[in-house]
Order: C-alpha cells, then structure tokens, then sequence
C-alpha cells in the first residue's frame, strides 16, 4: 500500500468501556476527493475523525487498532509525530471555535508555533486562506478586530481558514455548517469543492442532501459500524442496504 | 406564620452581623483617624512606642508582602498548571495531592510559623550557614526571607486554587483548537491558557497578599522583630510588621493609655491595606467573569 496518496484507513476499531465505538471501519479519500460521511447522532462520526488526527490522544481510556496511512506511512503508532500530523491533517470542529484574540493573531497562530512570524509572509498566507473561505472581502479591513466580533457563520469560515494557514494535505470537518444559515452554508460548500484541488477532504455530516451535494464518495456509519461505502451518485440513488436507504429517504429509527 | 417567623429570623441574623461589622469598623475609625496623618504614616515610632510614626512597620510589611508574592505566584502557579494541565486526570495521587493542599488551607497559622523555625531558620538557615559561611551565623536566625517563605506556604493554597479555577474555566474547545494547529502542549500552555489565566492568577495573587499581610503568627518566630532602629535592606534582616506592631502596642507598651490612639491608628491603617487589596481582586474578577460570559 505504501506511497499512495491521501488517506488509507483500515479495519479500524475503537472501543471504550467495553463498548464498540468503531468497528473495523475501512475507508480511502484521495487528494481531489470529497468524502462525505454520514450517519446518525452516536454513530462514531466524530471518533472517527478525531482518531484521525490524533486528536484521539487527548481521550483517556480509548482503544483503537487498525491501521491508518498517510501517504502510504503509519500515523497510528506511539512513534509517529503527532504535532506533524496534526499540521498536516487539519480539522474543523462542527461549533465555531474562535480563540479569544484578534482575527489575524486567530489565523496567524498555526504558522507562529510552527516558526512563521515575518508579518509579510502571514498576511500572504493569510489572504490566499481567506480567499479560499470566502471571507477575505469581509474582513480584509478588520483583521485585528476580536475574532468573536464576527457573526458564527463568518467565525466558521475564519476557523476553516485558520486550518487553511498550515496548507493540510488532509482536511477534517466535523459538520461544519451545523448552526449556519444557507447563505453560510453554501459559501461553505463552494469553498471546499474549490479546495478539492489541493487536498483530499472528508465532510462529516448530519444533512444527508450537503453530503449528496458535494461528495464524490460516500459513507454511512451506524452505531461504529461502516454500513456502506459506495460513490455519492451510487449511494442515494441505488444503495444496496436496507439501512441506508431508510436514513437517505429519512424513514430512519 | 412559621414563614414568616423563619424569615424574620434569618433577617435578624444578618442584621447582626452587620451591626457587628458596623460597630468594630466605626470604632476603628472614629478613634484610628484622629492621630492620622502624614506624619504618623512617615516617621518611626518614639519614646517608647508612645508617639512618633509607623513608617518602619508599614515598609516591613510591604517589603515581606513584596518577597512573599516573588516566592508564591510561581510555586502556586506552576502546581496548578501541572495539576490541571499536565497530570493524569484520573490518578489517586493527584487526587491526594489536591487534597493535601485544600487542607493546608485548614492549617493554623501558627504552625505554619513553628515550621517555618523548623525548617527554614533551623534546618536550610543554618545548613547555608555551615556549609557556605564556616559556620558564621547570617541565614540561621529569624530573618525577613523565612518569614516571607512561611507565609508564602501558608498563602500557596490561595494561589493554587484561584489559578486552577482560573484553568477550569478556559474552555476544552480553545486547548483543543490549539492542539489540532499542531502546538505542543507547552505552546499549548503559554500561548492559549496562560493568557487567558492571568486575571485569575491576579486574583488569587491579591487574595495571598491581603491574607497575609494580616497575618502574625508565622512570622512571630520567623523574623518580625519588636522594634528596630533601622529598615531592614538585606534578606537577612530582621523587619517590623503592622500586625506583629499592633500586638506589640497592645500588650508591650509601657503605658497602655498614651499609645492607645497609635493603636487604633495603625488597625486602621492595617485594615485599610487589607481591604483595598481584597476589592481590587473582587473587581478584577467580576470583570474577568463578565468578559467570559461575553464571549460565550
Ligand atoms: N472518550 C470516550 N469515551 C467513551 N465513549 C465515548 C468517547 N467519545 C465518544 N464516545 C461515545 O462514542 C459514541 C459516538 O460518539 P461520536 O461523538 O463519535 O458520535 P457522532 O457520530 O459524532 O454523533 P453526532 O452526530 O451527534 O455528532 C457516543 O455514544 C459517545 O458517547
Ligand atoms: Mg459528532
């Protein structure tokens, strides 16, 4: 498998308290991909995507087995280099997540801890990110302005361009428009079928019609368990279980 | 009926003790303001403690006040970053250790002072004197350093407990933004939580100090002295303390009567001190509450 590009996850499982979280789930997302994964509240979604950027770490009492390759090499093992994976697999949370500091020192602080702080390279960074998040004709004039002073949608944007600033190979959302309106929303959404190109990005989400509007492949969990994995077209037009054709069609529970 | 009886009781509780406060803070400040004045605040004390100033007393107090927020806000600081940030949230011995320092809240300060004789004059004052000075006696007496450190011991719960408070109520999403941005944890630390735990530590720093600016049980055998006829300029100097100074004018005096207005100068001036500090940390922190709520 080595020296693929983007994300192979393998039989990945984790258990917590003697309870499945995730089950042997096996997935692939290739840079220029979306991956769209949906499932109901509970299913594993967010575990998932916080196993995958080591995130994971910070849960005590979390069993996970499996393997996950970035680019054809491990980022499971007590070995690998967490603070490089995480600059590399950036994640979005599903609130806004502003830190109470100005705009600029928000999308400035990935680059900063990472040895960036010629103010000249951050503002190119910065606006290349903005652009890309639909947000720099919004506040390219206020951008020492307290992140909190934006509305949520625009808070949401300037999180997906702060995680922008480390230039990821690998993008995580975690259902990134969950409080938004459809005007924030769909900046969103043309922001990440954009920004495909560059990376490869996985899209948790609870609105089953965005997953079935800008994913190239689709996944459905339940309960930890990958009921099915099939092209986005494939998947909602003809899927082949019985379980994800009653919570596409919203005849769920 | 019994309503109203309990109400009626429980208002005449408060009553009270207000009435009390009233009472004993108006006393001091009938009596304490008459001999107050620039003069008493500057000079140092005169015929026997019977007239003259308190300068000497009020610079003593600030100046172990000084090396006691020096030792304190670090020590306290640094304990509950590791304790909240660091150390393993479920561990017995983290546990133990917390409760350990809750308790030595509970600790009577004197015996904070008799440890601060055992330990620091006896023990590490002494040791410096044997095995750096030839056995010459400098560190190994009651001096203005022991004392400071005995009353940064009795005040380090304050500190640890504002600052864990203070780390409590940054929220998890900020240290986990700051973790998915690829910081490590000491980055972590500095740049999302220490920031935004400054107010905190302020408050608890403020607190340490007026608790034990009132305080004279740990430094009677640490380093307070009864009268000195010069400020003390070395950490090894022997101080006047407006606290161990009110218990010398009330019970050492040789006319009890004449210093009597020196007496109720000097509380005043000692409560004064106190509660100035203590509605500065309450006004820090209700502004830091309400900043926080702000941006919730
Ligand atoms: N550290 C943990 N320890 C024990 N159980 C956990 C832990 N983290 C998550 N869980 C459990 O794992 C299950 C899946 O949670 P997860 O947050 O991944 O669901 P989700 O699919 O993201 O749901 P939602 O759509 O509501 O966000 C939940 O039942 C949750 O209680
Ligand atoms: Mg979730």
């Amino acid at each position: 498998m080595t020296g693929q590009k983007g994300l192979q996850i393998e039989e990945l499982s984790i258990r917590a308290d003697g309870r499945d979280l995730l089950r042997s789930v096996s997935l692939e997302v290739r840079p220029g991909e979306i991956l769209g994964i949906i499932g109901p509240a509970g299913s594993g979604k967010t575990t998932l995507l916080r196993c995958l950027n080591r995130l994971a770490d910070l849960d005590e009492g979390l069993r996970i087995s499996g393997r996950v390759f970035l680019n054809g090499a491990s980022i499971l093992g007590r070995d690998a280099d967490v603070v490089g994976i995480r600059r590399k697999i950036g994640l979005v949370f599903p609130v806004p997540t502003p830190l109470p500091l100005s705009i600029f020192d928000n999308l400035a602080f990935g680059p900063r801890i990472g040895g960036i702080t010629a103010v000249e390279e951050l503002r190119r960074m910065m606006e290349s990110s903005l652009k890309s998040a639909y947000l720099w004709e919004e506040v390219n004039d206020r951008l020492n302005e307290p992140a909190a002073n934006l509305s949520g949608g625009q808070q949401q944007r300037l999180c997906l361009a702060r995680t922008l600033m480390l230039e990821p190979e690998i993008l995580l959302l975690d259902e990134p428009c969950s409080g938004l309106d459809p005007i924030s929303t769909a900046q969103i959404e043309e922001a990440l079928k954009v920004l495909r190109k560059d990376m490869a990005i996985v899209l948790v989400t609870n609105n089953v019609k965005q997953a079935s509007r800008v994913a190239d492949k689709t996944a459905f969990l339940l309960l930890g368990e990958l009921v099915e994995f099939a092209p986005t077209r494939e998947l909602f037009t003809t899927p082949r279980d019985k379980r994800t054709e009653d919570y596409i069609t919203g005849r769920f529970g | 009926m019994i309503g109203i009886f309990f109400v009626a009781l429980t208002a005449l509780c408060c009553l009270i003790i207000v009435a009390l406060v009233a009472v004993i803070l108006g006393d001091i400040a009938w009596f304490g303001w008459g001999s107050l004045n620039l003069q008493f605040l500057l000079t140092a004390p005169q015929q026997g403690m019977t007239e003259g100033g308190i300068f000497p007393a009020i610079f003593g107090t600030v100046f172990l006040v000084l090396l006691m927020t020096i030792a304190v806000i670090p020590l306290g600081v640094m304990t509950a970053i590791y304790l909240h940030e660091y150390a393993p949230r479920k561990s017995m011995v983290i546990r133990w250790i917390r409760l350990a320092i809750e308790n030595l809240a509970g600790v009577p300060a004197i015996v904070f002072g008799l440890f601060g004789l055992g330990f620091f004059i006896e023990f590490v004052g002494r040791g410096i004197d044997r095995i750096f000075l030839d056995g010459q006696l400098a560190f190994g007496q009651p001096a203005i350093i022991w004392a400071a450190l005995t009353l940064a011991l009795l005040t380090l719960p304050t500190v640890v407990v504002a600052t864990e408070e203070a780390l409590r109520a940054i929220p998890v999403s900020h240290r986990e933004v700051a973790y998915s941005l690829g910081a490590t944890r000491l980055q972590m630390v500095r740049r999302v939580v220490l920031p935004q735990a400054v107010g905190g530590i302020l408050t608890g720093g403020i607190l340490a100090v007026s608790r034990g600016a009132g305080e004279v049980a740990p430094i009677l055998f640490t380093g307070a002295a009864y009268f000195l006829p010069y400020l003390p300029n070395k950490l090894n100097d022997q101080f006047m303390e407006l606290g161990y100074h009110i218990y010398v004018l009330a019970t050492q005096s040789p006319d009890v009567e004449k210093t009597k207005p020196i007496l109720y100068s000097t509380v005043f001036v000692l409560l004064v001190l106190t509660f100035a500090l203590n509605f500065t940390a309450i006004w820090i922190r209700s502004r830091i509450r309400r900043r926080l709520r702000a941006e919730k």
